[in-house]
C-alpha cells in the first residue's frame, strides 16, 4: 500500500493503482475520455491531467502509476493536486483541441444528453473556441447494420478499438491513417462480427458511433428507464429498459460485476423492435381451420370445452423459453389442481432432472467463477452463441494467460485459443477414464472447469451424456471443497427457474417430446413455447407474445405479456433469482400471462388460490423459499452429481450438434425483429476473410 | 499529408518472389515465435519493392496472413507511415523536401518545375516514367534544395540542373548523384572564407587556449598586487601629513526658503492675497497629462491659425 495526499486528502491505495484510480478513492473527479476500467490503457485523450508535485507538467494520471510518483525530500508521501490552476487550465486547454475538430451538431446527435464530451465540455471546458479555420471531415464508414457511424464526431479515444480486440476477440475495428487524418474503420469497411458489437456504442465518449436502429428515435430525457433482467440467454444479463409510454425505445445494460460485467449481447440490445411486430393483441379462436379473433370469454370457453371433456393424464402443458418463474409456477399450479401429470418446462429435451439435485443442472462454478478455472473444457456447447457475454468472460480469464481450454464438439471460433479434443460422446468417455491427455490437464489443474452444453445433453442419449459428464467431473476432481467445476450452460432464461420449479413430468407423466406426439394427448398447453411442434391431433392452446410457430398450430391463442411488459423472476444458469420489472403494458387484450392463467383456472373449475402478484410470490416463497432470496446464488448440493455419474447408458453416436444453430434467431422475440434478421442474414453469409 | 487510402486499380494478386520470400523468413526469424508480427514493417517494404515501389491490398493481406495478423492491424501500419506507397508512383517517385531551409532556398521553384513537367502531386505522367510528391525534411540541409528520386539525393538543385537532371533521367542518360553545382558534398559553395588563418594548421595553437588563460591570469595577479601597494603607500602619507579639516564642507547648506519672514528680514514686500490666488488658479497648473494639455494647446493654436488663414 502506498500513501498518497489527493487534494489535501491523505489516501492509502496499493501500488498498483494508476493516479486516476487513487484520486478516485480520494473522492476526486477525474474527467476521461479514453480510459476505460475495462480495457487497457491508452492516454491519448489526455484529459485526466492533474497536477503531481514535483513533477515539471501535468501527467496523464490514468497511465501513471502511483509507485512511480516520486516522494518529498523528506520521505512525505506525494502530493496530486486535481484542482489547482495548472490543472484547470491544462483541461481547458485539451477540451479547446478536442473541440477545435468536433462538429457543434449537438442538436441533432443522438448522443446528445449522454454524451461524455458534452458533459464535460461544460464541467470542465471554456466557453469560447479560439479556433478560426474549417473543421476536419471525416468520411463516415460502414461498420455493421447495428452501428451508426458520423466519423466528424470522433475524438479519437480508441475505445472500441480496444474493445472489438481486446473483449470481443475480433480485431474488426482500427485505426489507420496518423495524425489529423486519423480515422477508425473496419477493414474495408466491412461489418463487424463480433456479436458483443452494440457494446461500442455505450463506450463511444461521444456521438460518433451511435445505435442504427435507435437512430433519431428519442432522446434520453424523455424515455422512463425501468431496470430489468435480460431473457435472450440464459445468463440474465442486467438490463435497462428505456421506455417512451408503452414503446421500448431501446434497452442498455446496467452493471452487474458477477453477472455480464457491462457488456451485453446485440441481441439482448436489438431485440426491441421485434417486441412491436407481430404482436399477438386479442385472444383467437381457431373455426373451420382459420383463426378469427375472439372475446377472452369465448377463448376461455373454447379452452374449458375441451379440457373438461378429456381426461387429466389427456391433457399436458409444456412452459417455453422466455416464461418467468411467477407464471411457471401458475401453470403448474393449474396441472395439479387438473390432476395432470403432463409438464414439461424442457421443450428442448434435455436431460436435465432436478431429480439428480440443484447441482446437476446448473453452472456451478459460476459466471465470476470462470475467472478462477485454471482447465476449461466445453463439452458440446459453443458458448460464443449461447451465450456471449459468458463467452467474453471465458476469453477474459484466458487472456491472464495459463488457460488451456478443450472443445468436444464443434470447433468454432470462439475468439480464444481452444484444443479440439474430439466431437462426441467418445471423447468425454476418454476423458472421464482417463485416457485421454487432457484429463491429465484437468487433473492437473486447481479449479478445473466443465461446460456441459444443451447440445451434448438435448435428445437421444442425452441423459448418458449428461451423466457421462458428471463422472468426469468427478474423476478429474473438478468437485471438491469451495469448487463445483460442473457446470451447466443453459440456453433459455426460463429453464433453470422451471427445473427449480419442478416443471418435469410427474408420476406417470409424459415429457414435451412425448406430449407433442401425435395422439398422445388431447389438449396441450402451451407457455410461450414455440420450438416445439406438435403433432396433428391435440388441441393446442398457445399462450403467448407473437404470432411464432406456436400460434400457428394453436386452437386457442391467448395473448400474453413479452418480458418487457411484466414483472416476473428470472433464474439464470448459475442459479442467480433476478427480478424483471414491467417497463410497459402488453399491447390491446393482451394480459399478464400468471393473469391469462388465474382467470383461465377460474372458468375451467380448478382456480388458482392467488388474486394478485403478491399472493403469488407469497405462495411461491412458501413452496421454494429460495426464489426469494433475489440476486444471490445458492451454492448447490453436489451430492447428487455422484448418483447421476452412476445413471450411465447407451452413448450417442456422432457428433454434438450446438444448441444454437443461429444466435439471432433462437426465440419467437427475435423472429420478429428486422434487425436479428439482418444479424442472421449477414452472419450466415459473412465470409471469413482472407487472412483470419 | 493528407488522408490516404487504397489505390482505386488494385492487381488481383500479390506473392513474394522466392529470393524476397526467403528473405522475409529471416526477418520473421530475427524475433521470438509468437511475435512474429515484429516483422511487418520490414515485409512490407520489401513488399513495395518488390511491387513497382506501392502497396497493393493484396500484399497488404499476404503480409497480414504471413504474419498471422488481423488485416487491419497491418493496414493501420500501411497507412500510418507514409513511406509506404497506397497507389501507383512514376519509375522515378521524387520525393521533394518541402521544410523550411530546402523553402528558403528555392523549393517553390523546383515544385514549380514538378508541376509544370508533372503535373500535381501523386498523380504519374502518361508515360509511366515520373511522379512527385512533397515530403518533410529528409536531412540534406546543407544542399538545399534538394529532392529524393528512388533510392538517392540529388542536392543544390536549380530549376535549371533540376530540369536537366529530368531530362537526362527520361532520356535514360547517367546522372549524377548528390550535388548538382559540383559541390563534392556539404563543404562551402564557392570561396573559402573562413577558417583559412595558417597558425590554424601548423600545430601553433595546440594549447594555446591554455596559454591564454595562463596569461590573463598572471595579469590579473599582478594587477591586484600593484592596486593593493599603492594603497598602502597612500595610507602611509596620510598618516605622514594630516590634513587641516573643513567643518562646513560637511554642513548642508540651508535652503532659501520664500517664507514671509524671509522676506521681512531681506526688506522685501510681503506676497500679496491677489498674487497668492493668482498662484492657486487651477487654470495655471500643469496638467497631470502634459499630452492632452499641449493637444488642447494645439488644438487652440491651429484655431487661431485657421481663423488668422
Amino acid at each position: 500500500m502506498t500513501k498518497l495526499i489527493v487534494d489535501g486528502i491523505e489516501v492509502d491505495v496499493p501500488a498498483d493503482y494508476t493516479l486516476l484510480q487513487a484520486c478516485e478513492q480520494a473522492g476526486a473527479e477525474v474527467p476521461r475520455f479514453c480510459f476505460h476500467e475495462r480495457l487497457s490503457i491508452a492516454g491519448n485523450c489526455r484529459m485526466c491531467l492533474v497536477e503531481v508535485k514535483g513533477a515539471p507538467k501535468p501527467v496523464a494520471s490514468c497511465a501513471w502509476g502511483v509507485r512511480d510518483c516520486r516522494p518529498g525530500p523528506n520521505g512525505e508521501p506525494p502530493v496530486i493536486s486535481t484542482r489547482s490552476p495548472m490543472v484547470k487550465k491544462a483541461r481547458e486547454g485539451v477540451m479547446e483541441f478536442l473541440l477545435i475538430n468536433h462538429p457543434l451538431d449537438c442538436p441533432i446527435c443522438d448522443q446528445g444528453g449522454e454524451c461524455d464530451l458534452q458533459d464535460q465540455a461544460m464541467a470542465y471546458g471554456v466557453d469560447s473556441s479560439r479556433f478560426a479555420e474549417n473543421k476536419r471531415a471525416v468520411e463516415d464508414k460502414y461498420i455493421g447494420p447495428l452501428v451508426k457511424t458520423q466519423m466528424n464526431r470522433c475524438i479519437q479515444c480508441t475505445r472500441c478499438v480496444r474493445f472489438t480486440t481486446e473483449v470481443a476477440g475480433v480485431a474488426d475495428l482500427g485505426a489507420i491513417g496518423r495524425g489529423e487524418d486519423m480515422e477508425i474503420t473496419s477493414y474495408l469497411e466491412n461489418a463487424m462480427r463480433s456479436e458483443l458489437q452494440g457494446n461500442v456504442i455505450d463506450l463511444c465518449p461521444v456521438g460518433a458511433l451511435t445505435s442504427k436502429p435507435y437512430a433519431f428515435k428519442a432522446r434520453p430525457w424523455e424515455l422512463s428507464k425501468t431496470e430489468s433482467v435480460d431473457v435472450m440467454d440464459a445468463v440474465g444479463s442486467n438490463i435497462r429498459v428505456d421506455a417512451r409510454g408503452r414503446e421500448v425505445m431501446r434497452i442498455l445494460p446496467r452493471l452487474h460485476e458477477a453477472v455480464n460485467e457491462e457488456w451485453i449481447s446485440d441481441k439482448t440490445r436489438f431485440i426491441w423492435d421485434g417486441l412491436k411486430t407481430q404482436r399477438l393483441d386479442r385472444p383467437y379462436v381457431r373455426e373451420n381451420g382459420r383463426l378469427r379473433p375472439a372475446s377472452w370469454a369465448e377463448a376461455f370457453a373454447a379452452i374449458a370445452a375441451r379440457v373438461k371433456s378429456a381426461r387429466p393424464e389427456r391433457v399436458g402443458f409444456i412452459a417455453g423459453d422466455l416464461a418467468s418463474v411467477e407464471e411457471m409456477f401458475a401453470l403448474k399450479a393449474l396441472a395439479d389442481k387438473l390432476g395432470s401429470a403432463n409438464i414439461d418446462g424442457r421443450q428442448d429435451g434435455t436431460a436435465l432432472d432436478p431429480r439428480f439435485g440443484r447441482a446437476s443442472y446448473l453452472f456451478n462454478a459460476s459466471i465470476v467463477g470462470i475467472e478462477e478455472a485454471d482447465a476449461i473444457l466445453l463439452v458440446g456447447t459453443n458458448p460464443r452463441r449461447e451465450a456471449p457475454v459468458l463467452n467474453a468472460r471465458i476469453r477474459k480469464r484466458w487472456r491472464m494467460g495459463q488457460l488451456q481450454v478443450g472443445v468436444i464438439g464443434e470447433n468454432a471460433d470462439l475468439t480464444y485459443d481452444t484444443q479440439a479434443l474430439g466431437a462426441g460422446a467418445e471423447t468425454l468417455a476418454e476423458i472421464a477414464s482417463g485416457a485421454h491427455s487432457f484429463a491429465g490437464v484437468l487433473k492437473a489443474a486447481q479449479k478445473p472447469l466443465i461446460v456441459v452444453g444443451q447440445g451434448a445433453i438435448s435428445g437421444e442419449g442425452g441423459l448418458a451424456v449428461l451423466s457421462l459428464a458428471a463422472k468426469a467431473a468427478l474423476a478429474v476432481g473438478a468437485v471438491k471443497d469451495g469448487w463445483n467445476g460442473f457446470s451447466v450452460l443453459h440456453t433459455a432464461a426460463a429453464r433453470v427457474g422451471a427445473l427449480d420449479l419442478g416443471l418435469v413430468p410427474g408420476q406417470g407423466g409424459l415429457d414435451a417430446a412425448a406430449m407433442a406426439k401425435a395422439g398422445a394427448l388431447d389438449v396441450v398447453f402451451l407457455l410461450g413455447a414455440d420450438e416445439i411442434a406438435v403433432e396433428p391431433g391435440a388441441f393446442v392452446v398457445y399462450q403467448g407474445t407473437h404470432g411464432d410457430r406456436g400460434a400457428h398450430r394453436a386452437d386457442v391463442i391467448l395473448p400474453g405479456a413479452a418480458y418487457t411488459e411484466k414483472a416476473g423472476s428470472y433464474v439464470n444458469t448459475e442459479g442467480r433469482v433476478q427480478l424483471g420489472n414491467r417497463a410497459g403494458f402488453p399491447p390491446g387484450d393482451a394480459r399478464e400471462d400468471w393473469a391469462i392463467l388465474r382467470a383461465l383456472s377460474d372458468v375451467l373449475g380448478a382456480r388458482l388460490a392467488f388474486d394478485s402478484l403478491q399472493q403469488l410470490r407469497k405462495a411461491l416463497y412458501e413452496a421454494h423459499p429460495h426464489f426469494a432470496s433475489i440476486d444471490t446464488v445458492a451454492p448447490a448440493d453436489a451430492s447428487g452429481l455422484a448418483a447421476l455419474a452412476e445413471v450411465g447408458g447407451a452413448l450417442p453416436r456422432g457428433p454434438f450438434r450446438g444448441a444454437v444453430e443461429d444466435l439471432y434467431l433462437t426465440n419467437p422475440i427475435a423472429r420478429a425483429s428486422a434487425v436479428m434478421a439482418e444479424c442472421s442474414a449477414l452472419a450466415k453469409g459473412a465470409v471469413p476473410l482472407a487472412a483470419e | 499529408m493528407s488522408v490516404r487510402r487504397l489505390a482505386a486499380q488494385q492487381p488481383e494478386s500479390f506473392a513474394f518472389s522466392p529470393e524476397n520470400l526467403a528473405w522475409a523468413q529471416t526477418q520473421i526469424a530475427k524475433f521470438p515465435a509468437g511475435r512474429q508480427a515484429s516483422a511487418v514493417i520490414p515485409l512490407l517494404w520489401r513488399a513495395q519493392e518488390q511491387h513497382d515501389y506501392w502497396l497493393p491490398r493484396a500484399a497488404i493481406e499476404y503480409v497480414a496472413k504471413m504474419l498471422d495478423m488481423p488485416v487491419i492491424r497491418v493496414l493501420e501500419v500501411a497507412t500510418f507511415y507514409t513511406m509506404f506507397n497506397l497507389s501507383p508512383v512514376g519509375r522515378y517517385f521524387i520525393q521533394l523536401c518541402g521544410t523550411t531551409p530546402c523553402r528558403l532556398r528555392g523549393a517553390d521553384d523546383i515544385v514549380a518545375v514538378c508541376k509544370s513537367r508533372i503535373g500535381e502531386q501523386s498523380t504519374v505522367t502518361a508515360d509511366g516514367m515520373f511522379s512527385w510528391l512533397e515530403v518533410e525534411c529528409l536531412g540534406a540541409c546543407c544542399n538545399a534544395p534538394m529532392v529524393q528520386i528512388n533510392n538517392d539525393y540529388y542536392e543544390d538543385l536549380t530549376p535549371e540542373s533540376f530540369n536537366k537532371l529530368l531530362d537526362d533521367l527520361a532520356a535514360g542518360r547517367p546522372v549524377q548523384k548528390g550535388p548538382q553545382n559540383g559541390r563534392h558534398a556539404s563543404e562551402p559553395e564557392s570561396a573559402v572564407k573562413t577558417l583559412q588563418d595558417p597558425a590554424l594548421y601548423d600545430g601553433s595553437v595546440v594549447g594555446a587556449w591554455k596559454k591564454r588563460f595562463e596569461e590573463e591570469e598572471a595579469r590579473a595577479r599582478q594587477a591586484a598586487a600593484d592596486k593593493e601597494a599603492a594603497d598602502r603607500a597612500l595610507a602611509a602619507q596620510a598618516a605622514a601629513e594630516p590634513r587641516p579639516g573643513k567643518p562646513d564642507a560637511t554642513r548642508p547648506q540651508q535652503a532659501a526658503a520664500d517664507t514671509p519672514a524671509d522676506r521681512v528680514a531681506a526688506g522685501k514686500a510681503p506676497v500679496a492675497p491677489t498674487e497668492r490666488a493668482k498662484a492657486a488658479d487651477p487654470a495655471k497648473k500643469l496638467s497631470d497629462k502634459p499630452t492632452s494639455k499641449l493637444k488642447d494647446a494645439k488644438a487652440e493654436t491651429g484655431k487661431s491659425d485657421e481663423s488668422k488663414g
